[in-house]
């Protein structure tokens, strides 16, 4: 009887809180989703547009998704990294080589991180970066036509992960490696890891004008873990930050072996150094193997080159260029405040962030206030370039991003918590719960020099209960946060796809207008294009069939073709006539064993058919384009490989 | 045992009456059955009005207002004009046979110049409010003329082209 009293006084008291909780608050900043305008600032009326752009990586989807913030709405899925059946990338004869590596075609990778363009330390909206993990590469994609443009393959690497940031000017997106590696590879005992195993960080430079990629150089660092990275800013522009873990340089259970020691480093590269060393011939050129891919805005074509060299630097060549600044807690990210002034190394086994002073630093350096040194490379003394700490800000600190008011905004992945503090005081000024454990957070702007600090998402890796369950496997939790007052406020929780790791945010207004509607049809140099429909046609060249059609509302042209035999290769080479904005027209052959095109308008785009069995197979129209989109369809005979049957095609003629 | 679930039961209550009591504040809508209002529907005329397809005074709606067309055909122009055409048109109009849409040849002479610039500059607002082309649409299987996005000097080209077509 006793314990049954007890049982009911427990459940009166939990009664009391939960019945009190929705009436009782005041405090505005804990109020969450429950506040009753939360609703009204993430609300975009029909027709209006939202402020923010934000391109989400796609983690393990291998592609980019762009949303609109504050409403949290998803716009498109930019194919990077992985075929994409919807508009044929990575399936069609012009994209195909955008996926070409030394190791040959790969349908996928491990989106990372994006970053967009800037000049002058703020955001120019006209590229944006992203690193492919698995297999070491780095595209950029062009903000005009929101189409991935060009990869570049990194060789020396392995696990691509303190990737793909941009210095203020864009000169050069960095790429480093997260698995050090022999370099260059070579068939030895994994046990030789130590000494023998390297870290590339490489330094990918940027043409200003067209954005076209190449790899400058290639530090070659100490075979430890390379995971995080940040360029300078303002006063610390020219240095360029790298976190480390597995200084112990453990080649087996590194969830153990490397964790052992109590600091790791921050690497800093003092890349205008090297940079004046390998224009004045420094570095040394080794033999390399390495995919380049461009894809023409004009042919609508990617061709793929491979790379046979690669320019590498010793950092013990370049005095005064590298220096190891010890971190505590095998740091995850590391970021660089708007000014230039902080580092801030985020100790993923410890409560505590460190925050390195630029200018101590520099004094160090100066000063040669050395604690030994790893490899040749100068070890900082500790206490001599630490700014300070913010203690006990919570458990598992990952990543910072900052707003233009002077805070920065910590995730700690294993308390959950998005945690607000001053980054000159180092006071934590508020936190916030995250649902469930937050990776990285991203502010727009705020991996630049003028952070716009209306806005933070949340990217959680964990989501549970938040939305109706499908299943074992649920989409990735955001959350948006408003960080306009001196609190933060959750003001809405949206589904991503794939597994977010970083994003990046830009007010619309920079890309909006620039956003390009079609392609000009006078514009198309595709070298398989039918500029007018009375060239469209169907040759052979042995086994080879080219059908260059045409598409516009709402007939292909030709739609009749026979003459086609069992085994050809046949190569629809389609070219969309439309010139309004948003109609495509999309194309589809039964049987074809890649996928459909979705063909812009005045853009060409080729899809391989090998028909197997004898008969007559249609094709038609997969983009609901008119009132007539269901007439969309045309027919072709296919005739046994003995066959005599004459080339022929046609459209409304008898 | 049975103390606990009868004491279940009112904490239950307790709660609901706990939680409920904003909604008890909100006025109930008042549905009633029966009472909507009946709209008159017309029937849509099955054949509506034929815009006579030859009318020289119709303008057209669009951008172009006034067009007087010189004298003299301008080679230079017609060139162009038939380049564009036959890249952004020829998918749908033959010159001299109606296809998709109708033939240009002889356009000129059933319609005014400005009415023939703006159907192709504007397409999508003539189908919708001009009569002769909502007529011409029902005639040509209801296949809505597409917005090729020309500049108007591009379709001024592509009409001195239609002036060569007899």
């Amino acid at each position: 009887m006793k314990k049954s009293i007890k049982i009911i006084a427990s459940l009166l008291l939990a009664t009391g809180l939960f019945s009190c909780n929705n009436s009782e608050q005041k405090n505005e900043g804990n109020r969450g989703a429950l506040a009753s305008n939360a609703a009204e600032k993430v609300y975009v009326a029909p027709g209006e547009h939202d402020e923010f752009y934000a391109f989400l990586s796609g983690g393990y989807s291998g592609n980019l998704t762009v949303y609109g913030l504050p409403s949290g709405r998803m716009f498109k899925e930019i194919p990077v990294f992985s075929q994409f059946p919807t508009s044929g990338y990575g399936y069609s004869e012009e994209t195909k080589p955008m996926l070409n590596t030394s190791h040959g075609f790969i349908p996928w990778d491990d989106l990372h991180h994006p970053d967009i363009s800037q000049t002058n330390g703020k955001l120019d909206g006209r590229w944006i970066f992203v690193n492919g993990n698995n297999t070491p590469r780095i595209a950029k994609i062009d903000l005009k036509t929101f189409e991935t443009t060009e990869i570049i393959e990194v060789p020396n690497s392995a696990g691509n992960h303190s990737s793909s940031f941009v210095t203020e000017n864009t000169e050069y997106v960095v790429a480093g490696t997260r698995f050090s590696v022999p370099i260059p590879q070579e068939d030895i005992a994994i046990k030789e890891y130590k000494g023998k195993f390297k870290g590339s960080l490489s330094f990918i430079s940027v043409d200003p004008e067209e954005g076209h990629m190449e790899i400058k150089f290639q530090l070659i660092m100490p075979g430890f873990d390379y995971d995080l990275s940040h360029p300078g800013r303002g006063k610390s522009h020219g240095w360029f930050f790298f976190t480390t873990y597995n200084t112990e340089e453990a080649n087996s259970l590194l969830e153990v072996n490397a964790s052992q020691n109590d600091k790791d480093f921050i690497a800093a590269v003092n890349w205008k150094k090297i940079e004046e060393y390998v224009n004045n011939g420094g570095g040394k050129k080794m033999p390399a193997n390495y995919a380049h891919n461009i894809y023409d805005d004009k042919t609508h074509t990617a061709t793929s080159t491979m790379k046979k060299e690669v320019l590498v630097v010793d950092p013990l060549e370049v005095p005064g260029a590298v220096f190891f600044l010890p971190t505590p807690k095998s740091p995850h990210g590391v970021d660089v405040n708007p000014s230039g002034d902080y580092i801030i190394g985020n100790g993923k086994l410890s409560a505590d962030l460190t925050v390195h002073s630029f200018d101590k630093m520099i004094d160090a350096i100066e000063n040669k206030k050395y604690d030994g040194e790893a490899y040749g490379i100068p070890i900082l003394n500790f206490e001599d370039i630490l700014a300070g700490t913010v203690k006990q800000a919570g458990l598992g600190p990952l990543h910072t991003e900052f707003d233009d008011n002077g805070n920065g905004y910590t995730t700690f992945f294993i308390s959950s918590e998005l945690v607000k503090w001053n980054v000159e005081t180092r006071e934590v000024i508020d936190r916030q719960p995250n649902y469930y454990s937050v990776g990285h957070v991203m502010i727009p702007g705020g991996n630049s020099r003028e952070p716009f600090g209306k806005y933070a998402i949340a990217l959680n890796k964990i989501t549970k209960d938040r939305y109706l369950p499908t299943g074992p496997e649920l989409e990735h939790s955001a959350q948006l946060f408003d960080i306009s007052g001196e609190k933060m406020e959750l003001l809405l929780d949206f589904p991503t796809h794939g597994e977010p790791h970083y994003a990046a945010g830009i007010p619309a207004e920079i890309i909006k207008e620039n956003s390009q509607k079609i392609y000009k049809l006078a514009e198309n140099e595709n070298e398989y294009a039918t500029l007018s429909p009375a060239d469209a046609r169907v040759e052979r060249d042995g086994n080879k069939v080219h059908i260059y059609m045409t598409t516009i509302r709402s007939h292909f042209t030709p739609d009749n073709i026979e003459g086609i035999k069992v085994g050809d290769k046949v190569y629809f080479h389609v070219t969309n006539h439309e010139q309004d904005f948003d109609v495509p027209h999309g194309f589809a052959m039964i049987g074809a064993n890649n996928a459909e095109l979705l063909i812009m308008p005045g853009q060409t785009k080729t899809l391989l058919w090998e028909p197997k069995q004898v008969g007559v197979w249609p094709f038609y129209c997969t983009d609901f384009c008119s009132a007539l989109h269901q007439e969309m369809q045309g027919y072709i005979r296919v005739s046994p490989q003995s066959s005599n049957i004459e080339l022929s095609w046609s459209l409304g003629e008898d | 045992m049975k103390y606990i679930f009868k004491s279940l039961f009112f904490l239950g209550l307790a709660l609901l009456v706990s939680c409920g009591g904003k909604e008890d504040k909100k006025e109930k809508e008042e549905i009633q059955l029966g009472n909507y209002q009946k709209n008159e529907v017309k029937e849509p005329d099955a054949s509506p009005p034929q815009a006579s397809l030859i009318d020289m005074s119709n303008k057209g709606i669009g951008p172009v207002k006034n067009l007087e067309l010189p004298e003299n055909i301008d080679q230079g122009m017609v060139t162009k004009g038939k380049a564009i055409f036959d890249s952004k048109c020829l998918a749908c109009h033959k010159p001299h046979k109606k296809f998709i849409g109708p033939a240009p040849a002889g356009v000129l002479d059933r319609r005014s110049p400005e009415w023939v610039m703006n159907m192709m500059l504007n397409p999508n607002e003539m189908i919708l409010k001009d009569p002769i082309a909502q007529q011409l649409l029902i005639e040509h299987n209801g296949s809505p003329m597409a917005n090729q996005n020309l500049s108007e000097e591009e379709a001024r080209q592509i009409l001195e082209y239609f002036r060569t077509l007899k």
